[in-house]
Protein backbone atom coordinates (compact mmCIF):
# COMPACT_ATOMS: atom_id res chain seq x y z
CA UNK A 1 0.00 0.00 0.00
CA UNK A 2 2.65 2.59 0.75
CA UNK A 3 4.63 1.36 -2.01
CA UNK A 4 1.59 2.74 -4.80
CA UNK A 5 1.68 6.03 -2.36
CA UNK A 6 4.74 6.56 -3.08
CA UNK A 7 4.88 5.64 -6.68
CA UNK A 8 1.46 8.00 -7.35
CA UNK A 9 3.82 10.99 -5.66
CA UNK A 10 6.55 10.36 -8.29
CA UNK A 11 4.33 9.94 -11.13
CA UNK A 12 2.73 13.53 -9.91
CA UNK A 13 5.86 14.83 -9.23
CA UNK A 14 7.29 13.90 -12.95
CA UNK A 15 4.31 15.37 -14.01
CA UNK A 16 5.20 18.69 -12.87
CA UNK A 17 8.58 17.99 -13.39
CA UNK A 18 7.50 17.86 -17.49
CA UNK A 19 4.84 20.62 -16.98
CA UNK A 20 6.77 22.99 -18.45
CA UNK A 21 6.76 20.93 -21.27
CA UNK A 22 3.01 21.44 -21.52
CA UNK A 23 2.72 25.13 -21.00
CA UNK A 24 4.79 26.55 -23.78
CA UNK A 25 2.80 23.77 -26.11
CA UNK A 26 -0.46 24.86 -24.94
CA UNK A 27 0.96 28.30 -25.78
CA UNK A 28 1.90 27.57 -29.11
CA UNK A 29 -1.31 26.76 -30.52
CA UNK A 30 -3.34 29.64 -28.60
CA UNK A 31 -4.45 32.23 -30.89
CA UNK A 32 -3.59 36.11 -30.23
CA UNK A 33 -6.48 36.61 -28.32
CA UNK A 34 -6.21 34.17 -26.23
CA UNK A 35 -2.45 34.78 -24.96
CA UNK A 36 -3.24 38.33 -24.80
CA UNK A 37 -6.48 37.54 -22.75
CA UNK A 38 -4.57 35.21 -20.37
CA UNK A 39 -1.61 37.49 -20.31
CA UNK A 40 -3.05 41.07 -19.72
CA UNK A 41 -2.10 41.05 -16.25
CA UNK A 42 1.67 41.17 -16.71
CA UNK A 43 1.52 43.49 -19.76
CA UNK A 44 -0.59 46.44 -18.00
CA UNK A 45 -0.38 47.74 -14.51
CA UNK A 46 -3.17 46.06 -12.85
CA UNK A 47 -3.97 43.65 -9.22
CA UNK A 48 -5.57 40.73 -11.12
CA UNK A 49 -2.92 37.87 -12.18
CA UNK A 50 -2.48 35.75 -14.88
CA UNK A 51 -4.49 32.69 -15.88
CA UNK A 52 -3.75 29.62 -18.11
CA UNK A 53 -4.85 26.70 -19.69
CA UNK A 54 -3.16 23.55 -21.08
CA UNK A 55 -5.55 22.97 -23.83
CA UNK A 56 -6.48 25.74 -25.57
CA UNK A 57 -10.04 27.01 -26.14
CA UNK A 58 -9.34 27.96 -29.93
CA UNK A 59 -6.53 25.78 -31.06
CA UNK A 60 -4.86 27.43 -34.10
CA UNK A 61 -1.69 27.16 -36.48
CA UNK A 62 -1.77 30.23 -37.24
CA UNK A 63 1.72 31.34 -34.94
CA UNK A 64 3.55 28.64 -36.64
CA UNK A 65 2.48 29.22 -40.44
CA UNK A 66 3.47 32.77 -39.49
CA UNK A 67 6.86 31.36 -38.25
CA UNK A 68 7.43 29.38 -41.32
CA UNK A 69 6.10 32.06 -43.91
CA UNK A 70 7.10 35.29 -41.97
CA UNK A 71 9.99 35.43 -40.06
CA UNK A 72 13.47 35.31 -41.58
CA UNK A 73 14.97 36.43 -38.86
CA UNK A 74 14.32 33.16 -37.02
CA UNK A 75 15.68 31.42 -39.62
CA UNK A 76 18.88 32.89 -39.47
CA UNK A 77 19.43 32.48 -35.84
CA UNK A 78 18.00 28.72 -36.42
CA UNK A 79 20.45 28.50 -38.76
CA UNK A 80 23.06 29.59 -36.88
CA UNK A 81 22.53 27.13 -34.04
CA UNK A 82 22.94 24.57 -36.41
CA UNK A 83 25.65 25.91 -38.31
CA UNK A 84 27.66 26.35 -34.56
CA UNK A 85 26.46 22.67 -33.58
CA UNK A 86 26.95 20.50 -36.53
CA UNK A 87 30.36 21.85 -37.12
CA UNK A 88 31.54 22.24 -33.31
CA UNK A 89 30.31 17.77 -33.36
CA UNK A 90 32.44 17.56 -36.68
CA UNK A 91 35.53 19.00 -35.05
CA UNK A 92 34.92 16.99 -31.59
CA UNK A 93 34.86 13.98 -33.65
CA UNK A 94 37.80 14.74 -36.31
CA UNK A 95 40.06 15.95 -33.35
CA UNK A 96 38.50 13.97 -30.52
CA UNK A 97 37.88 10.38 -31.13
CA UNK A 98 41.79 9.65 -32.29
CA UNK A 99 43.00 11.50 -28.50
CA UNK A 100 40.84 9.54 -27.22
CA UNK A 101 41.48 6.37 -28.70
CA UNK A 102 45.36 7.10 -27.69
CA UNK A 103 44.79 8.02 -23.90
CA UNK A 104 42.64 4.51 -23.57
CA UNK A 105 44.29 2.29 -25.69
CA UNK A 106 47.86 3.35 -26.97
CA UNK A 107 51.44 3.96 -25.78
CA UNK A 108 51.77 7.51 -24.77
CA UNK A 109 54.62 9.44 -22.65
CA UNK A 110 52.82 10.51 -19.25
CA UNK A 111 49.91 9.28 -20.02
CA UNK A 112 48.51 9.76 -16.31
CA UNK A 113 49.33 13.14 -16.73
CA UNK A 114 48.19 13.57 -20.01
CA UNK A 115 44.55 12.48 -18.93
CA UNK A 116 44.93 14.36 -16.01
CA UNK A 117 45.11 17.33 -17.72
CA UNK A 118 42.17 17.19 -19.85
CA UNK A 119 39.97 15.77 -16.62
CA UNK A 120 40.87 19.32 -15.17
CA UNK A 121 40.25 21.26 -18.42
CA UNK A 122 36.60 19.52 -19.25
CA UNK A 123 35.67 20.67 -15.50
CA UNK A 124 36.67 24.38 -15.92
CA UNK A 125 33.52 26.32 -15.83
CA UNK A 126 32.95 29.42 -18.56
CA UNK A 127 34.16 32.06 -15.93
CA UNK A 128 37.82 30.82 -15.57
CA UNK A 129 38.51 30.12 -19.52
CA UNK A 130 36.68 33.34 -20.38
CA UNK A 131 39.81 35.81 -20.45
CA UNK A 132 41.97 33.00 -22.01
CA UNK A 133 39.15 32.41 -24.81
CA UNK A 134 39.12 36.42 -25.30
CA UNK A 135 42.39 36.52 -25.63
CA UNK A 136 43.69 34.15 -27.76
CA UNK A 137 40.98 35.10 -30.13
CA UNK A 138 41.40 38.35 -30.24
CA UNK A 139 45.29 37.69 -31.42
CA UNK A 140 43.93 35.42 -34.03
CA UNK A 141 41.67 38.04 -35.16
CA UNK A 142 38.70 35.56 -34.44
CA UNK A 143 36.39 38.03 -32.42
CA UNK A 144 32.98 38.39 -33.72
CA UNK A 145 32.94 35.75 -36.22
CA UNK A 146 31.62 31.40 -35.84
CA UNK A 147 34.82 30.52 -35.39
CA UNK A 148 35.41 32.24 -31.84
CA UNK A 149 32.28 29.91 -30.45
CA UNK A 150 33.38 26.53 -33.00
CA UNK A 151 37.50 26.52 -32.45
CA UNK A 152 37.53 26.29 -28.59
CA UNK A 153 34.38 24.29 -28.55
CA UNK A 154 36.18 21.64 -31.10
CA UNK A 155 38.59 21.24 -28.05
CA UNK A 156 36.89 20.79 -25.38
CA UNK A 157 38.14 17.77 -23.35
CA UNK A 158 34.28 16.62 -22.09
CA UNK A 159 33.92 14.27 -25.11
CA UNK A 160 37.40 13.29 -25.19
CA UNK A 161 37.45 11.95 -21.68
CA UNK A 162 33.78 9.97 -22.32
CA UNK A 163 34.86 8.47 -25.27
CA UNK A 164 38.21 7.21 -23.44
CA UNK A 165 36.16 5.82 -20.86
CA UNK A 166 34.32 3.38 -23.66
CA UNK A 167 37.31 2.56 -25.76
CA UNK A 168 39.01 2.01 -22.25
CA UNK A 169 37.19 -0.98 -21.66
CA UNK A 170 37.32 -2.96 -25.43
CA UNK A 171 39.76 -6.11 -24.17
CA UNK A 172 43.06 -6.09 -24.64
CA UNK A 173 43.26 -9.33 -25.94
CA UNK A 174 41.69 -8.00 -28.89
CA UNK A 175 43.62 -5.84 -30.04
CA UNK A 176 46.76 -8.45 -29.28
CA UNK A 177 45.36 -10.04 -31.68
CA UNK A 178 45.26 -8.13 -34.44
CA UNK A 179 48.96 -7.11 -34.14
CA UNK A 180 50.06 -10.47 -33.74
CA UNK A 181 48.26 -10.67 -37.43
CA UNK A 182 50.16 -8.14 -38.42
CA UNK A 183 47.36 -4.91 -38.22
CA UNK A 184 49.10 -1.77 -37.89
CA UNK A 185 47.92 1.00 -35.31
CA UNK A 186 45.31 3.48 -38.14
CA UNK A 187 43.81 -0.11 -38.97
CA UNK A 188 43.08 -1.06 -35.41
CA UNK A 189 41.42 2.22 -34.30
CA UNK A 190 39.42 1.81 -37.48
CA UNK A 191 38.45 -1.94 -37.57
CA UNK A 192 38.82 -2.37 -33.76
CA UNK A 193 38.35 0.79 -31.73
CA UNK A 194 35.89 2.61 -33.70
CA UNK A 195 32.80 -0.15 -33.89
CA UNK A 196 33.86 -1.26 -30.61
CA UNK A 197 33.53 2.06 -29.11
CA UNK A 198 30.76 3.61 -30.66
CA UNK A 199 28.37 3.51 -28.05
CA UNK A 200 30.98 6.08 -26.34
CA UNK A 201 31.13 8.32 -29.60
CA UNK A 202 27.41 8.57 -30.02
CA UNK A 203 27.06 9.73 -26.08
CA UNK A 204 29.87 11.97 -26.10
CA UNK A 205 27.93 13.53 -29.54
CA UNK A 206 24.43 13.81 -27.29
CA UNK A 207 25.98 15.45 -24.77
CA UNK A 208 27.73 18.01 -27.00
CA UNK A 209 24.63 18.79 -28.80
CA UNK A 210 22.79 19.10 -25.81
CA UNK A 211 25.19 21.98 -24.55
CA UNK A 212 25.98 23.16 -27.48
CA UNK A 213 22.32 23.44 -28.76
CA UNK A 214 22.22 25.94 -25.58
CA UNK A 215 24.95 28.34 -25.77
CA UNK A 216 24.27 31.32 -23.99
CA UNK A 217 27.45 32.34 -22.60
CA UNK A 218 30.12 32.42 -25.34
CA UNK A 219 27.87 33.74 -28.26
CA UNK A 220 27.24 36.62 -25.24
CA UNK A 221 30.62 37.08 -24.68
CA UNK A 222 31.79 36.90 -28.09
CA UNK A 223 29.48 37.60 -30.85
CA UNK A 224 28.81 41.27 -31.35
CA UNK A 225 26.82 41.40 -34.51
CA UNK A 226 23.16 39.85 -33.32
CA UNK A 227 22.62 38.19 -36.58
CA UNK A 228 25.63 35.56 -35.93
CA UNK A 229 23.58 34.96 -32.53
CA UNK A 230 22.56 31.40 -32.40
CA UNK A 231 18.61 30.40 -31.25
CA UNK A 232 19.35 30.38 -27.72
CA UNK A 233 20.49 33.67 -27.03
CA UNK A 234 17.94 35.69 -29.50
CA UNK A 235 15.11 33.67 -28.23
CA UNK A 236 14.88 35.51 -25.18
CA UNK A 237 14.62 38.48 -26.75
CA UNK A 238 11.30 37.84 -28.31
CA UNK A 239 9.23 40.36 -25.98
CA UNK A 240 6.26 39.33 -24.22
CA UNK A 241 3.83 41.70 -26.56
CA UNK A 242 5.05 38.87 -29.27
CA UNK A 243 3.90 35.91 -26.63
CA UNK A 244 2.40 33.54 -29.69
CA UNK A 245 5.58 34.35 -32.20
CA UNK A 246 8.15 33.55 -28.51
CA UNK A 247 6.12 30.52 -27.80
CA UNK A 248 6.12 28.88 -31.06
CA UNK A 249 9.78 29.82 -31.90
CA UNK A 250 10.08 28.22 -28.07
CA UNK A 251 8.38 24.80 -29.05
CA UNK A 252 11.31 25.40 -32.85
CA UNK A 253 14.51 25.53 -30.40
CA UNK A 254 12.98 22.33 -28.19
CA UNK A 255 12.10 20.23 -31.31
CA UNK A 256 15.72 19.37 -32.33
CA UNK A 257 16.72 18.38 -28.64
CA UNK A 258 13.42 16.34 -28.63
CA UNK A 259 14.16 14.07 -31.22
CA UNK A 260 17.67 13.70 -30.11
CA UNK A 261 16.68 12.73 -26.34
CA UNK A 262 14.01 10.35 -27.71
CA UNK A 263 16.21 8.97 -30.49
CA UNK A 264 18.94 8.35 -27.62
CA UNK A 265 18.22 8.65 -24.30
CA UNK A 266 19.72 4.76 -23.48
CA UNK A 267 23.27 6.36 -24.98
CA UNK A 268 22.83 9.73 -23.39
CA UNK A 269 22.57 8.09 -20.04
CA UNK A 270 25.57 5.73 -20.87
CA UNK A 271 26.86 9.16 -21.36
CA UNK A 272 26.21 10.67 -17.75
CA UNK A 273 26.86 6.96 -16.16
CA UNK A 274 30.75 7.44 -18.01
CA UNK A 275 31.00 10.94 -17.13
CA UNK A 276 31.05 9.64 -13.08
CA UNK A 277 31.13 5.91 -12.54
CA UNK A 278 34.77 4.05 -12.49
CA UNK A 279 33.89 0.52 -13.98
CA UNK B 1 74.87 17.90 -41.05
CA UNK B 2 75.79 15.24 -37.61
CA UNK B 3 76.28 18.01 -35.14
CA UNK B 4 72.37 18.95 -35.78
CA UNK B 5 71.08 15.97 -35.91
CA UNK B 6 72.49 14.93 -32.49
CA UNK B 7 70.62 17.98 -31.15
CA UNK B 8 68.03 17.23 -32.32
CA UNK B 9 67.57 13.31 -30.94
CA UNK B 10 68.38 14.22 -27.46
CA UNK B 11 65.87 17.49 -27.31
CA UNK B 12 62.92 15.60 -28.88
CA UNK B 13 63.90 11.71 -28.07
CA UNK B 14 60.21 10.90 -27.08
CA UNK B 15 58.94 11.87 -30.57
CA UNK B 16 60.96 10.19 -32.12
CA UNK B 17 60.85 7.13 -30.61
CA UNK B 18 58.71 4.37 -32.63
CA UNK B 19 57.18 2.97 -29.43
CA UNK B 20 55.61 6.20 -28.69
CA UNK B 21 55.22 7.51 -32.31
CA UNK B 22 51.79 6.42 -33.36
CA UNK B 23 50.23 7.30 -30.00
CA UNK B 24 51.52 10.91 -31.00
CA UNK B 25 50.26 11.42 -33.85
CA UNK B 26 46.49 10.29 -32.78
CA UNK B 27 46.82 12.62 -30.15
CA UNK B 28 48.97 15.94 -31.30
CA UNK B 29 45.81 17.39 -33.27
CA UNK B 30 43.33 17.28 -29.87
CA UNK B 31 46.45 18.53 -27.96
CA UNK B 32 47.77 21.03 -29.84
CA UNK B 33 44.23 22.80 -30.07
CA UNK B 34 43.92 22.67 -26.01
CA UNK B 35 47.32 24.01 -25.98
CA UNK B 36 46.98 26.87 -28.69
CA UNK B 37 42.72 27.57 -27.26
CA UNK B 38 43.27 26.59 -23.31
CA UNK B 39 46.98 26.08 -21.79
CA UNK B 40 48.84 29.51 -23.78
CA UNK B 41 46.21 31.54 -23.29
CA UNK B 42 45.30 30.88 -19.70
CA UNK B 43 49.17 31.06 -18.90
CA UNK B 44 49.17 34.40 -19.81
CA UNK B 45 46.04 34.80 -17.90
CA UNK B 46 48.36 33.70 -15.29
CA UNK B 47 50.73 36.65 -16.24
CA UNK B 48 48.47 39.37 -16.22
CA UNK B 49 46.97 38.34 -12.79
CA UNK B 50 49.91 39.88 -11.74
CA UNK B 51 50.14 43.03 -13.81
CA UNK B 52 48.41 46.43 -14.75
CA UNK B 53 45.76 46.12 -17.35
CA UNK B 54 47.15 48.85 -19.48
CA UNK B 55 50.90 49.41 -18.49
CA UNK B 56 51.31 45.87 -17.81
CA UNK B 57 53.70 46.97 -15.09
CA UNK B 58 54.30 44.23 -12.49
CA UNK B 59 51.71 44.50 -9.33
CA UNK B 60 52.71 41.56 -7.73
CA UNK B 61 49.16 40.27 -5.67
CA UNK B 62 47.94 43.43 -5.49
CA UNK B 63 45.20 42.24 -8.18
CA UNK B 64 43.98 39.28 -5.89
CA UNK B 65 43.56 42.14 -2.81
CA UNK B 66 41.61 44.51 -4.96
CA UNK B 67 39.42 41.27 -6.01
CA UNK B 68 38.82 40.28 -2.23
CA UNK B 69 37.69 43.78 -1.19
CA UNK B 70 35.37 44.17 -4.36
CA UNK B 71 32.11 44.13 -2.69
CA UNK B 72 30.50 42.89 -6.25
CA UNK B 73 33.11 39.64 -5.89
CA UNK B 74 32.20 39.36 -2.35
CA UNK B 75 28.56 39.08 -3.11
CA UNK B 76 29.08 37.17 -6.53
CA UNK B 77 31.83 34.42 -4.16
CA UNK B 78 29.09 34.16 -1.02
CA UNK B 79 25.67 33.83 -3.77
CA UNK B 80 27.70 30.97 -5.44
CA UNK B 81 28.85 29.53 -2.25
CA UNK B 82 25.30 30.15 -0.59
CA UNK B 83 23.70 28.68 -4.03
CA UNK B 84 25.95 25.37 -3.72
CA UNK B 85 25.43 24.82 0.00
CA UNK B 86 21.61 24.77 -0.63
CA UNK B 87 21.32 23.07 -3.69
CA UNK B 88 23.42 20.43 -3.64
CA UNK B 89 22.14 18.78 -0.44
CA UNK B 90 18.93 19.96 -1.51
CA UNK B 91 19.45 17.73 -5.08
CA UNK B 92 21.10 14.62 -3.95
CA UNK B 93 18.72 13.88 -1.28
CA UNK B 94 15.85 14.17 -3.65
CA UNK B 95 17.57 12.43 -6.47
CA UNK B 96 18.47 9.40 -3.74
CA UNK B 97 15.13 9.54 -2.42
CA UNK B 98 13.85 9.26 -6.02
CA UNK B 99 16.66 6.43 -7.47
CA UNK B 100 16.09 4.25 -4.33
CA UNK B 101 12.85 3.93 -5.39
CA UNK B 102 12.61 3.91 -8.79
CA UNK B 103 15.20 1.04 -9.19
CA UNK B 104 12.59 -1.12 -7.86
CA UNK B 105 9.82 -0.38 -9.65
CA UNK B 106 8.88 -2.29 -13.22
CA UNK B 107 7.69 1.24 -14.83
CA UNK B 108 10.41 3.09 -13.26
CA UNK B 109 12.34 3.53 -16.63
CA UNK B 110 9.58 5.99 -18.20
CA UNK B 111 9.28 7.98 -15.14
CA UNK B 112 13.14 8.40 -15.20
CA UNK B 113 12.69 9.26 -18.65
CA UNK B 114 10.20 12.31 -17.45
CA UNK B 115 12.99 13.60 -15.03
CA UNK B 116 15.85 13.42 -17.61
CA UNK B 117 13.61 15.76 -19.74
CA UNK B 118 14.33 18.73 -18.41
CA UNK B 119 18.04 18.16 -19.54
CA UNK B 120 17.34 17.90 -23.11
CA UNK B 121 15.11 21.54 -22.86
CA UNK B 122 17.12 24.45 -24.08
CA UNK B 123 17.06 27.34 -21.33
CA UNK B 124 15.93 29.49 -23.93
CA UNK B 125 12.35 27.41 -24.48
CA UNK B 126 11.23 27.64 -21.08
CA UNK B 127 12.60 30.76 -20.25
CA UNK B 128 9.15 32.20 -21.47
CA UNK B 129 7.56 30.01 -18.56
CA UNK B 130 9.71 31.24 -15.87
CA UNK B 131 8.81 35.38 -16.43
CA UNK B 132 5.00 33.89 -16.69
CA UNK B 133 5.12 32.01 -13.30
CA UNK B 134 7.48 34.40 -11.21
CA UNK B 135 5.83 37.57 -12.61
CA UNK B 136 4.27 39.91 -9.83
CA UNK B 137 0.89 39.33 -11.35
CA UNK B 138 2.19 36.02 -12.82
CA UNK B 139 0.73 32.57 -12.18
CA UNK B 140 2.60 31.39 -9.27
CA UNK B 141 1.06 34.17 -7.66
CA UNK B 142 -1.91 33.79 -9.14
CA UNK B 143 -2.66 30.40 -7.76
CA UNK B 144 -1.56 31.35 -4.40
CA UNK B 145 -4.60 34.35 -3.96
CA UNK B 146 -6.66 31.20 -4.69
CA UNK B 147 -5.59 29.88 -2.12
CA UNK B 148 -5.64 33.28 0.53
CA UNK B 149 -2.13 33.37 0.68
CA UNK B 150 -0.67 36.70 -0.51
CA UNK B 151 2.60 36.23 -3.38
CA UNK B 152 5.68 38.17 -3.37
CA UNK B 153 7.47 39.69 -6.45
CA UNK B 154 9.71 36.74 -6.84
CA UNK B 155 12.42 37.85 -9.29
CA UNK B 156 13.26 41.30 -7.25
CA UNK B 157 13.35 40.17 -3.59
CA UNK B 158 15.63 37.44 -2.11
CA UNK B 159 13.22 34.64 -2.92
CA UNK B 160 14.68 35.04 -6.67
CA UNK B 161 17.85 32.86 -5.36
CA UNK B 162 15.28 29.99 -3.73
CA UNK B 163 13.16 30.01 -7.39
CA UNK B 164 17.19 29.79 -9.03
CA UNK B 165 17.54 26.70 -6.67
CA UNK B 166 14.32 25.26 -7.63
CA UNK B 167 15.22 25.76 -11.27
CA UNK B 168 18.66 24.11 -11.21
CA UNK B 169 17.09 21.23 -9.39
CA UNK B 170 14.41 20.72 -11.87
CA UNK B 171 17.06 20.93 -14.60
CA UNK B 172 19.24 18.45 -13.12
CA UNK B 173 16.93 15.86 -11.14
CA UNK B 174 17.45 13.41 -13.97
CA UNK B 175 20.96 13.39 -14.08
CA UNK B 176 21.24 12.92 -10.57
CA UNK B 177 18.68 10.18 -10.79
CA UNK B 178 20.51 8.28 -13.81
CA UNK B 179 23.71 8.09 -11.72
CA UNK B 180 21.90 6.95 -8.29
CA UNK B 181 20.33 3.99 -10.04
CA UNK B 182 23.80 3.09 -11.72
CA UNK B 183 25.11 3.19 -8.51
CA UNK B 184 22.18 0.95 -7.09
CA UNK B 185 22.65 -1.53 -10.70
CA UNK B 186 26.57 -2.10 -9.19
CA UNK B 187 25.35 -3.37 -5.90
CA UNK B 188 24.71 -7.15 -6.28
CA UNK B 189 21.51 -8.85 -5.46
CA UNK B 190 23.39 -11.38 -3.02
CA UNK B 191 24.20 -9.15 -0.56
CA UNK B 192 20.38 -8.16 -0.21
CA UNK B 193 19.31 -11.52 0.12
CA UNK B 194 21.84 -12.44 2.57
CA UNK B 195 20.80 -9.73 5.05
CA UNK B 196 17.04 -10.28 4.62
CA UNK B 197 18.08 -14.48 5.28
CA UNK B 198 19.39 -12.94 8.74
CA UNK B 199 16.48 -11.07 9.25
CA UNK B 200 17.34 -7.69 9.09
CA UNK B 201 14.74 -5.00 8.09
CA UNK B 202 14.27 -2.11 4.98
CA UNK B 203 16.07 0.55 7.27
CA UNK B 204 19.02 -1.22 8.17
CA UNK B 205 19.47 -2.78 4.68
CA UNK B 206 19.22 1.19 3.69
CA UNK B 207 21.14 2.58 5.99
CA UNK B 208 23.91 -0.52 6.68
CA UNK B 209 24.32 -1.97 2.62
CA UNK B 210 23.08 0.67 0.48
CA UNK B 211 24.54 4.00 1.89
CA UNK B 212 27.77 2.31 1.94
CA UNK B 213 27.83 0.90 -1.03
CA UNK B 214 26.97 4.41 -2.36
CA UNK B 215 29.86 6.00 -1.13
CA UNK B 216 31.93 6.20 -4.05
CA UNK B 217 29.00 7.46 -6.34
CA UNK B 218 28.20 10.04 -3.58
CA UNK B 219 31.60 12.04 -4.28
CA UNK B 220 31.29 11.49 -7.75
CA UNK B 221 27.83 13.49 -7.98
CA UNK B 222 29.04 15.75 -5.84
CA UNK B 223 31.47 17.41 -7.73
CA UNK B 224 29.64 17.29 -10.81
CA UNK B 225 26.63 18.43 -9.25
CA UNK B 226 28.78 21.56 -8.03
CA UNK B 227 30.63 22.19 -11.71
CA UNK B 228 27.00 22.35 -13.36
CA UNK B 229 26.04 24.56 -10.68
CA UNK B 230 27.80 27.05 -12.70
CA UNK B 231 25.28 26.51 -15.42
CA UNK B 232 22.23 28.21 -13.77
CA UNK B 233 23.97 31.50 -15.28
CA UNK B 234 22.06 30.69 -17.65
CA UNK B 235 18.67 30.78 -16.27
CA UNK B 236 19.41 33.81 -14.22
CA UNK B 237 20.73 35.54 -17.02
CA UNK B 238 17.79 34.90 -19.50
CA UNK B 239 15.20 35.65 -17.09
CA UNK B 240 16.72 38.48 -15.45
CA UNK B 241 19.86 40.20 -17.11
CA UNK B 242 23.09 41.90 -16.60
CA UNK B 243 22.27 43.05 -13.27
CA UNK B 244 19.51 40.67 -11.59
CA UNK B 245 18.59 41.04 -7.83
CA UNK B 246 21.55 40.81 -5.31
CA UNK B 247 20.33 37.04 -4.06
CA UNK B 248 21.49 35.55 -7.34
CA UNK B 249 24.15 37.87 -8.54
CA UNK B 250 26.43 35.17 -9.37
CA UNK B 251 30.12 34.92 -10.86
CA UNK B 252 29.58 34.56 -14.31
CA UNK B 253 27.53 37.75 -13.62
CA UNK B 254 31.03 39.90 -12.66
CA UNK B 255 32.97 37.92 -14.53
CA UNK B 256 30.59 39.59 -17.90
CA UNK B 257 30.42 42.99 -16.11
CA UNK B 258 34.20 42.88 -15.50
CA UNK B 259 34.21 42.26 -19.55
CA UNK B 260 32.11 45.21 -20.31
CA UNK B 261 34.19 47.06 -18.00
CA UNK B 262 37.65 46.22 -19.46
CA UNK B 263 38.83 45.22 -15.89
CA UNK B 264 40.80 42.75 -17.68
CA UNK B 265 43.01 42.40 -14.43
CA UNK B 266 40.54 41.88 -11.92
CA UNK B 267 39.10 38.87 -14.54
CA UNK B 268 42.62 37.24 -14.68
CA UNK B 269 43.01 37.28 -10.63
CA UNK B 270 39.59 36.21 -10.32
CA UNK B 271 39.86 33.39 -13.25
CA UNK B 272 42.66 32.22 -11.30
CA UNK B 273 41.46 32.00 -7.89
CA UNK B 274 38.16 29.79 -9.01
CA UNK B 275 40.19 27.28 -11.62
CA UNK B 276 42.14 27.15 -7.91
CA UNK B 277 39.43 26.05 -5.79
CA UNK B 278 37.99 23.80 -8.67
CA UNK B 279 41.89 22.18 -9.05
CA UNK B 280 41.74 21.40 -5.26
CA UNK B 281 37.78 19.92 -5.67
CA UNK B 282 39.52 17.65 -8.51
CA UNK B 283 42.21 16.69 -6.81
CA UNK B 284 39.70 15.33 -4.31
CA UNK B 285 37.92 13.28 -6.67
CA UNK B 286 41.06 12.19 -8.08
CA UNK B 287 42.05 10.62 -4.56
CA UNK B 288 38.61 8.95 -4.52
CA UNK B 289 38.78 7.43 -8.11
CA UNK B 290 42.43 6.16 -7.16
CA UNK B 291 41.09 4.64 -3.88
CA UNK B 292 38.45 2.77 -5.94
CA UNK B 293 40.84 1.22 -8.20
CA UNK B 294 42.91 0.00 -5.47
CA UNK B 295 39.90 -2.15 -3.66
Amino acid sequence: MGRKVAFLVLIITALIVCYPILFILAGSFMGEAEIKNYLLPMLTDSDAFVTWQLIPEMPTLRYYVELLLDSPEFFRMFWNSVKLVVLILAGQLAAGVPAAWALAKMKLPFPRALLFLYIILMMMPFQVTMLSNYLVLDTLKLLDTHSAIILPAVFSTFPVFIMHRFFSSVPEALLEAARIDGAGELLIFVHIGIPLGSGGIISAMMLGFLEYWNLIEQPLTFLKTKSLWPLSLYLPNISLENAGIAFVSSVAAFIPALLIFIGGQDYLEQGIVASALKE
Amino acid sequence: MRQPRRLCRQSTCILRSKKYRAGICFLLPSLLGVTIFVLIPFADVIRRSFAATITETWVRLSNYAAVFQNYAFQLAAKNTLRFVAVCIPLLILISLAAAVFLHRQIYGHYVKTAFLLPMAIPTASVVLLWKILFHENGLLNGSLSKLGISGADWMNTNYAFWILAVVYIWKNLGYTIVLWMAGLASISADIYDAAKVDGAGEWKIFTKITVPCLLPVLYMITVLSFLNSFKVFREAYLVAGDYPHESMYLLQHLFNNWFTDLSLDKMAAAAVIVALVILILILMLQRVWDREEKK
